[in-house]
């Protein structure tokens, strides 16, 4: 009995984790119905950029997100207004062939830089200090600040959207561009903003993701396709949702993996399918299309 | 009166060309050495995985980035038939289309429930799914792959070299075959319906085409014919892992360069942009992942600055059109003659 309530522990804080991951993609597709096929590369190279920082100013890496954070947004910003805003329109195709070839670039950019090796960023004793929840129950402590992190990323995210400025812009923006534009807002910045915002939750989301497991510029897609399929669990356009639909998919895999090693990815997926044949629209959903 | 006219004076041309680039073609084994015909079949099977590509996304509108699920299917049906049942490998190609198409059915009934740019993620998901699902049927090699056996690939030919020319002419033979399928269906009520609806989904809607309908047509027989090419890829490779049998960079990558830098909705587009895709690798080979960076590079440009790709260049600057797929109306005053003599 402990020991299944450790192995759905164990997802719930993994499904945090998953939860960051959609979150930064669920935002811009919210704002501009931009689907970035590149989300889980940017994951990886957000990672790579917190390796560097890291091993050249010997800092450990939660303090580094200081860094990789603000770093991450200004590629964001950058990568919006230099490319992809010329793909936005009424063709799907474009903003799709765009991301996937960025995709592509950033893999085989990481590999030519840092080669196909395993890599993994040092957190030091915070790593394996544990503490006990209930009797037989054990917690870690970095994936609680992680879980505990991901809560507040969304949090913040929530209050953003509906009591700032800027979240009025995104909102409006994502109702209706043209009235938007009309009414003064300037649309190629909203956007910018957008990706940048989504950038930097995708620099805590690599962090936790680079303490926790070994990385190389392989992994990218996988991220991508665990963040999408929290976002379609969850619900498009919900952003609690979102984290719901994370923790689902890091139970399934905790406890397919439970199972049988061989199952816990494939567990992931079948949760997915699942929820997409009996409930398309998500757990929660907040918008159509 | 009047008729419908397809060919114009360049497809007449190009069709001209294309029957001399066959006949070139089906001799090869008479004039090409074995690196050309291994070459010139791996070339085959892009223009059809690229072709079948180019149908679903340039003119249905489903952008899929998981078709190597598909592609895997097929290769593995292929060993599975071969190994586990005794069929011909030749056989067991054609068997792998029609299921193909079976699998598809429900595959669709659920992905197309997600829209637009979230299909697309949902058909890499489905990718994920057979990829993992192989690595568990240990009779197949399970997650480390398995050699076609010694015997299988003996009883196909009795010498090597027949074994080799066999599967050259056998991908020609399905490429030539697919295009084929491709330009009759595009010749058809439904190429008419297929390219209102790549011109405009809704206004095609408005005139009355049933476009879930023929959208789901489209993505069935897309997975029959790249099952049928997974089947011959690793009949030709001999050997399958799951990990190559369903590679995104292999079969879904490569092919959507291929296709978008060769001019996409346009049956033209990925036979030149294959052509140009191993013209760069034959050129480029060395230089290991960078090639592929300059690929996905020279992708983003040409979908910018020229999103109609390099055929859609050249078909609207000179009109031209290199298989007659064109609708014309011309106006025919003999039947109208005909029609007033009972």
């Amino acid at each position: 009995m402990t020991e299944w309530l450790n192995v759905i522990l164990q997802g719930v804080l993994i499904g945090g984790l998953y939860a960051m991951f959609a979150a930064g993609l669920s935002l811009i597709f919210g704002v501009m119905r931009l689907v970035n096929i590149a989300h889980g590369d940017l994951i990886v190279l957000a990672a790579y950029v917190a390796l560097m920082v890291t091993t050249t100013l010997g800092i450990d890496p939660l303090t580094s997100l200081l860094l990789v954070t603000p770093t991450m947004a200004i590629v964001g910003y950058a990568l919006q207004r230099g490319l992809l805003n010329r793909t936005l329109g009424d063709d799907l195709l474009p903003p799709l062939l765009v991301t996937f070839g960025l995709s592509i670039i950033i893999q085989n950019g990481l590999l030519e830089l840092f080669t196909a090796d395993s890599r993994k960023l040092q957190a030091g004793a915070i790593e394996i200090q544990t503490f006990q929840a209930l009797e037989g129950v054990w917690v870690g402590l970095l994936p609680l600040i992680q879980f505990l992190v991901a809560v507040a990323v969304i949090a913040a995210l929530q209050v953003l959207f509906y009591r700032t400025a800027l979240g009025r812009a995104f909102r409006a923006t994502s109702d209706d561009q043209p009235v938007a534009q009309l009414m003064g807002l300037n649309t190629r910045h909203v956007f910018a903003m957008a990706m940048a915002l989504s950038l930097a939750i995708v620099a805590i989301a690599a962090v936790f993701l680079a303490v926790r497991a070994n990385f190389d510029p392989a992994i990218g897609p996988a991220r991508l396709i665990f963040g999408f399929e929290a976002v379609i669990i969850g619900g498009l356009g919900s952003m609690w949702g979102t984290l719901a639909g994370g923790v689902i998919l890091g139970v399934s895999q905790a406890v397919g993996a439970q199972i049988d090693p061989g199952w816990q990815l494939l567990a992931g997926h079948i949760a997915f399918l699942v929820i997409l044949a009996v409930r398309p629209q998500g757990l929660f959903p907040k918008v159509s299309g | 009166m009047t008729r419908v006219e397809h060919a114009t004076k360049s497809s007449r041309i190009g069709v001209m060309l294309v029957a001399a680039a066959l006949v070139v073609f089906v001799l090869a084994p008479y004039w090409g050495d074995r690196q050309t015909l291994r070459l010139l079949a791996e070339i085959f099977t892009f223009v059809a995985l690229a072709s079948l590509w180019n149908l679903l996304a340039g003119y249905a509108g489903l952008v899929s980035v998981g078709q190597q699920a598909f592609v895997g299917l097929g290769g593995y049906l292929l060993f599975a038939l071969a190994m586990l049942l005794d069929v011909h490998p030749i056989a067991a190609i054609f068997i792998a289309g029609p299921i193909g198409a079976l699998v598809a059915i429900p595959v669709a009934a659920l992905i197309f429930r997600l829209r637009g740019a979230y299909f697309a993620i949902g058909t890499w998901v489905v990718a994920e799914v057979f990829r993992l699902l192989a690595s568990q049927v240990s009779v197949l090699g399970g997650g480390s792959g398995i050699s076609l056996p010694a015997a299988v690939v003996i009883a196909m030919a009795p010498s090597r070299q027949l074994r080799e020319f066999e599967t050259y002419w056998l991908a020609l033979g399905l490429t030539v075959l697919v295009l084929a399928a491709i330009v009759i269906l595009l010749r058809s009520r439904h190429g008419l319906a297929l390219t209102a609806l790549r011109d405009n989904e809704a206004a095609a809607q408005s005139c009355g085409i049933d476009v879930a309908r023929i959208k789901f047509l489209v993505y069935v027989l897309t997975a029959f014919g790249t099952a049928m090419i997974g089947a011959l890829i690793f009949l030709q490779k001999l050997r399958i892992s799951p990990d190559t049998a369903f590679s995104v960079n292999d079969w879904t990558a490569f092919v959507i360069f291929i296709t978008v830098i060769g001019g996409i909705g346009r049956i033209e587009g990925p036979i030149i942009g294959t052509i140009i895709f191993f013209i760069m690798r034959q050129a480029l080979a060395d230089l290991g992942s960078l090639y592929l960076l300059m690929m996905g590079a020279v992708a983003i440009v040409v979908m910018l600055w020229a999103p109609k790709g390099l055929w859609g260049l050249i078909a609207e600057r000179f009109g031209w059109q290199a298989l007659p797929l064109q609708r014309r109306l011309v106006p025919t005053p003999n039947i109208s003659k005909k029609e007033r003599k009972p």
